[in-house]
């Protein structure tokens, strides 16, 4: 095989800039070969180096008392939740190959996740998905989220982690391009947690799991001069996950890092071996001898720079004590798992690659990582016409509907509000027996620790038109959300991953979307005390015109419960419970469903929100909740409060009577979505004393009415009863995807 | 009683099971793995849920021909007892142990919520001493649930009192709409001619632990604990 | 005329295919060692009504590449006889 060098040309094919190809010739002192430039051209990628965002994203809150990893040194965050126990949460998106096929695109995004979760040593032990689609009356977005449910469904369910919730919205903006993110959470005991580092020259570097085969080195390939056609016709159009397998690869992973033998441990993502080789190395500050030919291939008469680039699912690159490589290799064996020493250890600090006995390739592995020599770009940004033009938004031109149950009604079934069972039942909830909110559900979902109190709630949170329309407010109010969330179900929350999903990032509107999300996320990630341990940046989430979808930055909030049994629940308990809403009134219709959908109006600012009160406002609910003096706890989100009310009514299988309280709109008062708002029910014995509490801690308050037998009643009037809610309310997503 | 769960590559409820008979119904309590040819004295095996071999092929078709199998239908056959759940229950049936099979649900989808069945067998040893007048919420998670058996089998389990549980809803009432995944006369699980043989669609070691809010799954298991020692 | 299509749909060469892996695993721990890379793919059979074979070989490939096979992972084949 020639390996033949490059050109500015190849390089250009590559994705790479001029200067970014004069900066590599530098670094190598000659002009690289071809699968040096494709190492670089993978490495320099935006996926891995995070070369347009970095700058913006190393602003974000990241240490804390419960730290155990700094964001992006390790594969996902670790936090420190007493008892000697961490717990290892990250969320990953998978837009592009989910829009391609959805089954596959949406399956190897979870196996994805949970490899970052437990390459750490950490049992994963609940799930999440955050998904975008266009019109849910448009065929390509049923085949799109049949497609991404089935995939989510098949990979996690086999792989035997409860996915215990997720959100699932529908927005035009999403038509062409889908949001596809998952999130995973596992435990580890303190003393068991693997790193992705390599160091100990001599000592031995495996390669475990599945065979290595040409996935998703499209880019590379086409630039390659010395493939053929027949080569190029080889190439999996898309890569297929195997939960089966990954369900054996976890055992084995946590068997051999329990077993002490394992030096440093890292998945294969994105740029497959390269990536983990040059990542654990650059970290260990030492180097690596791999010989190609003892990598497990699925493929015959594959390049190296295939091999190099290959990002075949369910695989692992571990480095391993000299001396026990027998124990390695017998837990593979066990698991009946592919294990192949591929190389060495060295202490040269360079990537030496080779094949049939020549040197492909030699790289530096400082050079080629994030926070090494890959690139750092501050990009120009510019503040969009529409920002101001949403702020003119005046409430005033809007008349207030006649037929307020028609609203109620309307919402109740609205695709972004109905019940998302029709998703959930999907899902294996309940493996693990470790779900606690299975029979009572709470705003977040709870997962006990067996062998502790504990229990963790996690939670995935992101408004896109709120971020649309101000992605500065808009993104607090993710935060924001998320933590309340946590708050609201009796737990204090921790820390976030996340997941930004944004469009070109060469456009500079896009990037001041992107600047402005930071700088929002950063204010209320501050105030909530919740650093941020990781997560993703996915660019390039185009539209159909070209345009980009909403900023979408999805929170994936951790947080934490010492007793399971004090959690927090939302459904309304017994008739005549006093019903309250706490939080201030605000006269506020902007961004709601209600303006959006029901009013057609689609320029309008982000809802009412003040950081502070949002935060005195769940310093509240914390206390109440801990001096037991509520029944039910459920925040005012989408939709609303009639929303919100029928939600506890219906997980209740209760009614209620309320009324309007002035002197707010009362359109803003039943559908605005201004923040900060909690409704809860309480037992009349305990009424004065929450009143109390209440006006000591000067959280606003209204007494709305109480808990019903059947009828939903506002201002005396009978807006529909249970089972007509229901009836709207469970049946929307089944209508569209039968 | 010393009770065997056996492993398979890709179970993936063996642990729940476990926990629930160790740390709640205080049982002694091993796990067999596939590869193994002995029940290390076991006298109840239990085959639990997940999808072993991935589920590829036909749920349960691989399973059956583990080391670990030959043992566990050998067992069977002297009379011992075995309970299957779930993909246990597939295994079972391609094991020949129990009549019968699973199909993909009516639905085509897999399924996890909360399902309601009614004891039916009043000479079985799981069913024997429950209410026959309520209802159990016991956890369903399966995409292979449909249970089908020709019509001169299903006569023979009628006549034989081999009808564990059927399917109902929260009231009790045996519905078209309560039979989720389309199972023959609503079946959720069967118990061999012998009676010494249990496969069940329906988990009950997700309903056992009181962290949970529902412990319907104990009135199932518990019987299987009044066992003497054979 | 009416015709018997028989369709073979099977995962591209080049695409990993996770049943056939698992199945090879399974025949394996029966003692069938000397079998080597399984896969598993779809047959499946239709009639159909054609004034004339090509009629009928356009209809079922057009059935094969709008809805049997995700032409992104599988591809087929078909065989097509009269019915008497």
């Amino acid at each position: 095989m020639k390996n033949e060098l490059t050109t500015l040309q190849t390089a250009r094919d590559l994705g790479l800039l001029e200067e970014e190809y004069n900066r590599i010739q530098e670094i190598l002192g000659r002009v690289p070969n071809f699968t040096e430039l494709s190492i670089f051209s993978v490495m320099w990628s935006e996926h891995c180096s995070y070369k347009n965002s970095i700058a913006w994203l190393k602003k974000l809150p990241r240490g804390g008392e419960r730290m155990l990893a700094e964001a992006g040194e390790e594969n996902a965050g670790l936090v420190d939740i007493g008892d000697g126990l961490a717990c290892s949460f990250k969320i990953e998106s998978h837009n592009h190959p989910s829009a391609i096929e959805p089954y596959q695109g949406a399956a190897t995004g979870v196996g994805g996740i949970n490899r970052d979760i437990f390459t750490m040593g950490a049992r994963p032990i609940a799930q999440l998905n955050s998904l975008r689609f266009g019109d849910l009356s448009s065929e390509r977005t049923q085949w799109l989220l049949k497609g991404v449910v089935k995939g989510i469904g098949d990979y996690g369910n086999a792989f035997g982690i409860p996915t215990v919730g997720g959100e699932l919205y529908f927005d035009t903006c999403y038509q062409v391009n889908p949001l596809v993110n998952a999130f995973s959470a596992g435990i580890v005991e303190t003393d068991k947690i693997a790193s992705a580092i390599s160091y100990g020259v001599g000592n031995p570097v495996f390669i475990v799991g599945s065979a290595t085969g040409k996935d998703g080195i499209h880019g590379a390939a086409f630039a390659s001069k010395d493939i053929g056609e027949d080569s190029l016709k080889d190439l999996p159009a898309v890569q297929v996950g195997d939960p089966f397998q990954e369900k054996l690869l976890l055992e084995a992973t946590l068997e051999v890092i329990a077993s002490g033998c394992v030096i440093g441990i890292q998945d294969m993502g994105a740029a497959g071996i390269i990536c983990s080789t040059s990542e654990m190395s650059a970290k260990g500050e030492h180097g690596m001898d791999i010989w190609l030919d003892e990598v497990p291939l699925r493929q015959p008469d594959m390049l190296p720079f295939e091999i190099l680039l290959s990002e075949s699912q369910e695989r692992m690159l571990i480095v391993v004590h000299k001396g026990r490589e027998q124990e390695v290799l017998d837990i593979f064996a066990k698991w009946d798992l592919n294990c192949a020493q591929i190389g060495v250890v060295t202490d040269t600090g360079k990537l030496r690659f080779y094949q049939h006995g020549a040197l492909a390739a030699e790289v530096p592995a400082h050079d080629l990582v994030l926070g090494g020599g890959a690139p750092v770009y501050h990009r120009e940004y510019r503040e969009p016409a529409y920002y101001q033009q949403f702020k003119k938004f005046d409430p005033a031109s809007v008349a207030q509907p006649r037929d307020y149950a028609e609203v109620g009604k309307f919402l109740l079934r609205h695709p972004n509000i109905a019940s998302r069972a029709w998703v959930a039942e999907q899902y294996d909830s309940m493996i693990g027996t470790n779900t606690v909110t299975t029979n009572t559900p709470s705003d977040a979902p709870v997962v006990r620790i067996k062998g502790t109190s504990k229990a963790i709630l996690v939670k995935a949170d992101c408004n896109g038109r709120y971020v649309h329309a101000d992605p500065e407010i808009g993104s607090a109010i993710a935060v924001a959300e998320s933590a309340r969330n946590i708050v609201c179900s009796g737990g204090q929350a921790v820390a976030i991953t996340n997941c930004l999903n944004f469009g070109n990032p060469y456009n500079p509107e896009v990037y001041w979307q992107f600047v402005k999300t930071i700088q929002g996320m950063k204010k209320a990630c501050e105030k909530f005390n919740t650093p941020v341990t990781g997560g993703n940046v996915s660019f390039y989430n185009q539209s159909d015109d070209g345009g980009a979808v909403f900023p979408t930055p999805v929170i994936g909030m951790l947080g934490l419960l010492d007793h399971y049994e004090n959690k927090m629940t939302l459904d309304f308990k017994n008739e005549n419970d006093p019903i309250y809403l706490l939080g201030e009134l605000t006269n506020d219709i902007s961004c709601s469903e209600y303006l959006y959908s029901y009013c057609g109006i689609k320029s309008s600012p982000a809802p009412y929100f003040d950081l502070e009160k949002e935060f005195q406002l769940q310093q509240a609910v914390t206390q109440i909740i801990a001096q037991r003096l509520v029944q039910s706890v459920h925040d005012v989100s989408d939709g609303g409060l009639f929303i919100a009310l029928a939600e506890s009514a219906m997980a209740g299988n209760k009614g209620f009577e309320v009324r309007t309280v002035d002197p707010i709109r009362k359109d803003a008062f039943w559908f605005g979505e201004g923040q900060s708002r909690v409704v809860v029910s309480v037992k009349e014995a305990q009424q004065s004393t929450l009143e109390e509490t209440l006006r000591t801690l000067k959280i606003p308050f209204v007494l709305l009415g109480k808990v019903s037998h059947q009828d939903f009643t506002v201002d005396t009037k009978v807006w529909m009863n249970l089972k007509e809610a229901k009836q709207l309310y469970d049946n929307t997503l089944a209508s569209y995807l039968k | 009683m010393k009770f065997g769960i056996t492993v398979f590559p890709g179970s993936n409820c063996d642990e729940d099971v476990f926990y629930v008979f160790q740390n709640i119904l205080k049982q002694d309590v091993v796990k067999l793995w596939h590869k193994e040819t002995s029940l290390q004295g076991c006298d109840f095996i239990i085959v639990p849920g997940g999808f072993s071999y991935g589920d590829y092929l036909r749920s349960g078709a691989i399973a059956r021909f583990s080391p670990i199998m030959d043992a566990v239908v050998e067992h069977a056959n002297r009379g011992g007892y075995v309970l299957g759940i779930c993909n246990g229950f597939q295994i079972l049936t391609e094991a020949g142990l129990l009549p019968g099979t699973l199909l993909r649900n009516i639905s085509q989808k897999f399924v996890c919520k909360n399902a309601y069945i009614k004891p039916v067998s009043t000479s079985a040893l799981m069913t024997a001493s429950l209410d026959s007048q309520r209802c159990y919420k016991i956890p369903v998670a399966h995409a292979d649930g449909r249970y089908y058996a020709s019509e001169d089998t299903i006569k023979e389990l009628q006549d034989h009192d081999q009808i564990l549980f059927q399917y109902c809803d929260a009231n009790g009432q045996i519905l078209s709409e309560s039979n989720f995944n389309g199972s023959l006369l609503s079946i959720a699980g069967v118990t061999n001619r012998q009676k010494n043989v249990f496969g069940l669609m329906p988990h009950p070691e997700r309903a056992c632990d009181e962290a949970l809010e529902n412990t319907d799954g104990r009135y199932l298991l518990e019987p299987l604990l009044s066992l003497q020692t054979v | 005329m009416m015709y018997l299509a028989k369709i073979n749909i099977m995962p591209k060469k080049e695409i990993l295919d996770p049943q056939g892996k698992a199945v090879k695993l399974g025949l394996g721990n029966l003692g069938l060692r000397n079998i080597e890379d399984v896969r598993i793919g779809k047959h499946i059979t239709m009639q159909v009504q054609a004034a004339t074979y090509e009629e009928a070989s356009e209809e079922v490939e057009l059935a094969c590449q709008k809805l049997l096979a995700n032409l992104i992972m599988e591809s087929y084949d078909f065989e097509i006889e009269e019915v008497k």
